[in-house]
């Protein structure tokens, strides 16, 4: 029976399929590339993220380790086989209902392990549905949504939301997006490619930096049928060079003479699927020279070290300043002073998608269909790259199985663009999970030092804090986060006098750019934390001592800018003060019970701040709503959905502008021969910038409706099949829309808006408007401390946001529980170490068994900008949890924990530390 | 790549006497190693082996079928002292893992981090290898003599895992420390297994600590010391020195140091909860 490609034939979702495979073949690319079944992702090929889970005879596998060869006769349901879209299962239904799917990357895999528990216990506890769920990771939620979603589905009765007329911001509408989510249909960077589509695969640096020699790549080429072209710097048309900020791109698509970090690639070799599958990089003609690399900032500032770009001696990037008042002054006259030094690790985005994509050549024109977060910034660099214009270059987004920031960067983009131009002929690339890892960028490693000093009165006098931050071989977001960092270090409060300086130093290690915070989370710690050693010297109660110091309108912030309105922090705090106190009598009560043994339970609070939008620099976006002669009405929604739902809240901000029912929309996104430039989806503003451009598209729009018949803005406009009708006064006026002339692109009337959120240039001392708004919030978190062990049980979270308005509640609360996972993980589990921790079971992010319980409060301070007052909240989020963590842990011990993450051997060895220094 | 589905014990030994076979049972660890890399063959697909499956006591001893996946071995009737094993099949990665992961290839696997090996240590577990050339027995710590080096012959598979009857009145726990809660490689665990005399002293203790050396040890000074105590005062006869035969390493996971002194506490644990069930 041994066998090259052999005949299978198994069972699919109750019908019968055969295959023609080598029997080592994993299920996942069965399904997928024989069979054109992408509902079943591949997130690491590993087992470690359960993406691909389907069922196996009834039982939950990972389709990545089960070979075809044991197929014959197997009955496999995967998420194709559990529903329609005319008759979705009970458990997709609550899926929808309760916002369980956010990007969608695990949502299928979550659906079939649920189904399988489901099916033996159809009213799970939560632990249950923790147990059965705990093999799939999720990025985006929290978890809390999904196992609320399973352990209510076999009972599901609720009809989907819908909102009035004009009702539509701040209903908990279900995400637009979402029935392709559930189903398993919607399309990701790796899901598509032209038929034929060649292959391509990176050849990168095995080590942090190396010199290296190619052999004779001809003859590689010629002695490896099915390979097609080996790709190097030589070969780029355009510049070799590319990178977010423009005028400081510094990263090559190929390394020229010298690699600057482990898995930075040298070549790409494309060949024919079949041919790229057995592709053995041993076989590579590469001769390596390892050379000795800096691995840290403190390594690459020595005097003698080597300089990784000429033109940034002492291997620095920037330096960022932020400073007002008299700070020595303050720091004399002050009562109370703490200091602290702390330090954080490379943060991994860890999204269930590697990234992918394919690009072809049409004509003298490439498009690039791939999972990205800035589909306008890939198109400049692609054209830059390809040495064409940028009107030449097409960008079609993909549906985004997470981003968090890194998908901000190109990853894929350069090499099948390359590929496709090159040869004429589609090529598509989907990185492997170590190769995802490996190469794209980070959250930025930080050591800060701070000092903060406070009157008895409880007052802030002064804070001064130096971070130093390992900016990683390029630029990459590196200038965003030196600049945010000064600003944003000193949290939501009011200093007389505050210093904020940010050195950001080159190393060998990958890019650490964009993610989740840029740089504010690891601020934060500082601060925070710091906070709570004050508050305990004066004697105050912690959320008092915050509440005294805190930021409100009409007072200056520390890069003097004013608010008249909008600041909701107060409130926040304010709303938190009943379970405040509720949790320290709890904890009170625990300690001193014969049940705390040796746990002991702790509270903690951190508060937050956060700019929306680019720090102190344009960043327009543009909508256009437009309607059909049959009636359809099209938004152009060019604010890329990476999960976090905006597809659904531009629709309702627009559907309210506009005065229509969210119902009669669709939706064509992002692609840039179609749609306006929208911005990135980064900085916490699509929802404020991006929802103003579409309000003011709908109003635009709903303008010119009323002008048609003149109608007072009173009016209301009712869509029915290709009549609007416009009932204003009593009256009512039938516009035919097919009697209305049509412009070239189709449509019989249209409206757009352009918004560029008002900001100014910062001066030497960082002095300015570096945002348009900002977003406040903090998080009480209740935990428990293993004092003989150094484990951490999280117990509960409670979190209150300023998001000025809810546009759609249940998606903010998605975004607070998904940001709340991603700050437990760089609180207690998570550190990317270049070269050892470049999969999923070194590198750890939370499970369903590692949240607590998360309750948000939502506070509506309304923006005079926003749309409809509101501001961003993707990373607001994230940012007080760690350090609420830190002061739980604080609080409950007495240990100061400085170094993220809190592994149990650092509690551990913080708690002793503590018991010797009392 | 040469690839043999066996269809019986019989055709798999005779396939492994002809030539050396990668054997593929579960595949969780066969496959994340290969990584993007085809599996180098030829390989030998062992899954529809029946005979190695189930658990079963014949002549006074319970024998596990090498095959056996850890979702069997959790919904298999066992007794009291069987506890440890089935908590540590629930701490195997995560339910899709446990659905196919099978006993044999843990042990195979011989990963310091294996959550099987230290409950069938606690349990003087004998690995069963069948070769074309016969049957033989090896005590589990004999089997498993290094990090991933096994004593397994080339030609030989792991047919099944043996565990004598021999326990009266007993109880049994698991232990496992790791970062998270799923799906997440052993910091320490620690497997007990005890047995009582009539008076409800401790009659035997097995204790096993995993991951805190190369291969899963048995503490036995520990285990002598612990003879004739009272299972819910056993707390003041551990002594560091019992815990002299680890060598925990320093790895991303934990320091050599927070192994070694956490080993200790997670034991005292362990004791404790055996007490409870008592209870």
């Amino acid at each position: 029976m041994t066998m090259d490609k052999s005949k299978i034939s198994f069972t699919l979702n109750g019908a019968p399929v055969s295959v023609k495979v080598p029997p080592l073949t994993r299920l996942t690319d069965v399904l997928r590339d024989e069979l054109g079944m992408i509902g079943t992702k591949v997130g690491c090929d590993a087992g470690d993220c359960g993406a691909c889970s389907v069922l196996m005879d009834g039982e939950t596998v990972c389709a990545c380790m089960v070979p075809a060869g044991r197929l014959e006769g197997r009955h496999i349901v995967s998420v194709e086989g559990l529903g329609e879209a005319e008759a979705l299962s009970l458990l997709q239904k609550s899926f929808l209902h309760y916002g369980a799917a956010q990007c969608g990357i695990c949502t299928p895999a979550m659906l079939v392990s649920a189904s399988a528990l489901l099916a033996k216990n159809p009213r799970p506890t939560t632990e249950e549905v923790q147990n059965g769920l705990g093999g799939v990771l999720c990025r985006c939620t929290g978890y809390q949504k999904i196992i609320q979603a399973v352990m209510t589905a076999s009972d599901f009765s609720e009809a989907p939301v819908e909102a009035d007329q004009g009702d539509a911001v701040g209903s908990r509408l279900q995400r637009v997006d979402g029935v392709q989510k559930v189903l398993g249909t919607d399309i990701f960077g790796g899901d598509e490619a032209p038929e034929g589509a060649l292959v391509v695969k990176a050849v990168r640096s095995p080590f942090h930096r190396a010199g290296f020699v190619f052999g004779d790549l001809a003859a590689y080429v010629d002695t490896h049928p099915g390979v097609r072209v080996v790709l190097t710097a030589d070969d780029v048309p355009g510049v070799n060079c590319f990178g977010v900020i423009a005028p400081m791109a510094d990263q090559p698509v190929f390394a020229e003479t010298q690699t600057r970090f482990k898995g930075e690639a040298v070549a790409a070799v494309v060949g024919d699927a079949q041919t790229m599958k057995a592709f053995d990089v041993d076989l590579f003609p590469i001769t390596w020279t390892e050379l000795v690399p800096l691995l840290t900032p403190q390594d690459a500032l020595k005097s003698d070290a080597p300089q990784l770009h000429a033109d940034r001696p002492n291997n620095t990037l920037m330096r960022g300043v932020v400073q007002r008042g008299d700070l020595d002054g303050q720091f004399a006259a002050a009562d109370v002073t703490v200091e602290g030094n702390f330090q954080t690790g490379f943060v991994e985005h860890a999204y269930i998608e590697p990234e992918a994509g394919f690009a072809r050549r049409v004509g003298d024109r490439i498009e690039v269909q791939a999972c990205t977060q800035a589909p306008y910034m890939d198109r400049d660099d692609v054209a830059k790259i390809l040495g064409l214009d940028v009107e030449d270059v097409r960008i079609i987004p993909t549906s985004v199985g997470g981003g968090f920031g890194s998908k901000l960067d190109l990853s894929v983009q350069p090499f099948i663009a390359l590929a496709a131009w090159i040869l004429n002929e589609p090529v598509r690339m989907t990185y492997t999970r170590p190769e995802s890892m490996m190469s794209t960028t980070k959250r930025h490693p930080s050591k800060v030092w701070a000092k903060i000093s406070a009157t008895k009165d409880g007052k802030l006098a002064a804070m001064d804090f130096d971070g130093v931050f390992n900016t990683g071989a390029y630029a990459s977001w590196g200038p965003t986060v030196g600049n945010r960092v000064p600003v944003h270090a000193a949290g939501p409060y009011i200093y007389p006098a505050y210093r904020a300086k940010s050195h950001s130093v080159h190393t060998h290690c990958a890019p650490a750019g964009a993610f989740r915070g840029f740089g504010v989370p690891q601020s934060s710690i500082a601060q925070e934390t710091l906070f709570d050693e004050l508050a305990n010297k004066l004697g105050i109660d912690r959320l008092e001592f915050r509440l005294k110091n805190a930021l409100v309108n009409g007072a200056p912030t520390v890069t003097g800018q004013v608010f008249e309105s909008g600041i909701g922090f107060k409130e926040c705090l304010e709303a938190l003060k009943p379970r405040w106190r509720a949790a320290l009598d709890a904890a009170d009560a625990f300690n001193s019970s014969t049940a705390a043994g040796e746990r002991w339970r702790g509270v903690g609070i951190a508060g937050m701040w956060y700019g929306c939008g680019n720090t102190s620099l344009s960043n327009p976006s543009t909508m256009r709503v437009a309607i059909t002669p049959d009636g359809r009405c099209v938004l152009f929604q060019g604010a890329v959905d990476i999960g976090q739902g905006s597809n659904t809240v531009m629709t309702q901000i627009c559907a309210d502008a506009l005065g229509l029912k969210t119902s009669h929309f669709e939706l064509i996104g992002g692609d840039t021969d179609v749609t306006a430039d929208a911005g990135k989806t980064s900085a916490s503003r699509q929802t404020f910038v991006s929802g103003k451009a579409s309000y003011l598209a709908g109003r635009n729009l709903r303008e010119k409706i009323l002008h048609l018949v003149n109608a007072s803005d009173g009016a209301q406009i009712e869509l029915s099949g290709d009549v609007l009708n416009i009932l204003d006064q009593g009256t009512s006026q039938r516009i035919e829309l097919a009697s209305l002339d049509t412009c070239d692109d189709g449509f019989v009337l249209s409206g757009e808006g352009t918004f560029d959120p008002q900001t100014t240039a910062l001066d030497e001392n960082g002095q300015g408007d570096p945002y348009a708004a900002f977003g406040y919030g903090a998080h009480i978190m209740e935990l428990e401390v293993d004092t003989k062990i150094g484990a951490i049980k999280l117990i509960r979270l409670t979190a209150a946001h300023d998001v000025g308005r809810a546009i759609n509640p249940m998606l903010i609360e998605g975004q607070v529980e998904g940001g709340v996972a991603q700050g437990i993980g760089l609180a207690l589990m998570e550190e990317f170490i270049p070269g050892r921790s470049e999969n999923l079971h070194d590198y750890l992010i939370p499970t369903t068994g590692d949240m607590p319980q998360v309750d948000t409060i939502l506070v509506e301070a309304a923006d005079p900008n926003g749309p409809y007052g509101a501001k961003g909240i993707g990373e607001q989020v994230l940012i007080p949890t760690a350090p609420a963590i830190l002061n739980a842990i604080y609080h409950a011990t007495g240990a100061r924990v400085t170094q993220l993450p809190a592994t149990f051997g650092r509690v551990l060895d913080a708690i002793n530390d503590s018991k010797r220094n009392q | 790549m040469a690839y043999l589905l066996a269809s019986s014990v019989q055709e798999a030994l005779s396939c492994l006497s002809q030539s050396r076979h990668t054997i593929l049972a579960g595949g969780t660890d066969l496959y994340p190693a290969a990584g993007e890399r085809t599996i180098k063959g030829p390989v030998l697909d062992v899954s529809r082996l029946e005979e190695l499956k189930g658990v079963s006591l014949e002549d006074g001893e319970f024998r596990i079928g090498g095959l056996t996946t850890w979702s069997e071995i959790v919904a298999a009737d066992l007794p009291p002292q069987f506890a440890a094993l089935k908590m540590a099949a629930r701490e195997v990665g995560s339910v899709q893992i446990q659905n196919v992961a099978t006993i044999a290839g843990n042990l195979c696997n011989a990963s310091p981090a294996a959550d099987g090996v230290p409950p069938l240590l606690a349990l003087n577990a004998e690995v069963e290898l069948m070769s074309q050339g016969g049957v033989r027995r090896l005590a589990l710590a004999d089997f498993i003599y290094g990090n991933r080096r096994t004593a397994l012959a080339p030609d030989e598979l792991v047919s099944a895992i043996y565990i004598a009857d021999d326990l009266k009145s007993c109880v049994s726990h698991f232990a496992k420390l790791g970062a998270r809660r799923y799906l997440v490689i052993s910091t320490i665990m620690v497997a007990v297994v005890v047995e009582l005399d009539a008076d409800g002293l401790i009659a035997q203790a097995r204790i096993c600590v995993g991951a805190c050396s190369e291969v899963a040890q048995r503490l036995s000074t520990l285990e002598q010391a612990l003879v004739g105590a009272d299972l819910n005062e056993v707390a003041s006869r551990l002594q560091p020195e019992h815990f002299e035969n680890l060598s925990p390493i320093t790895d991303v996971r934990a320091t050599a140091q927070y192994r070694q002194a956490t080993a200790i506490e997670m034991v005292r644990r362990a004791l404790n909860a055996c007490g409870e069930k008592l209870q």
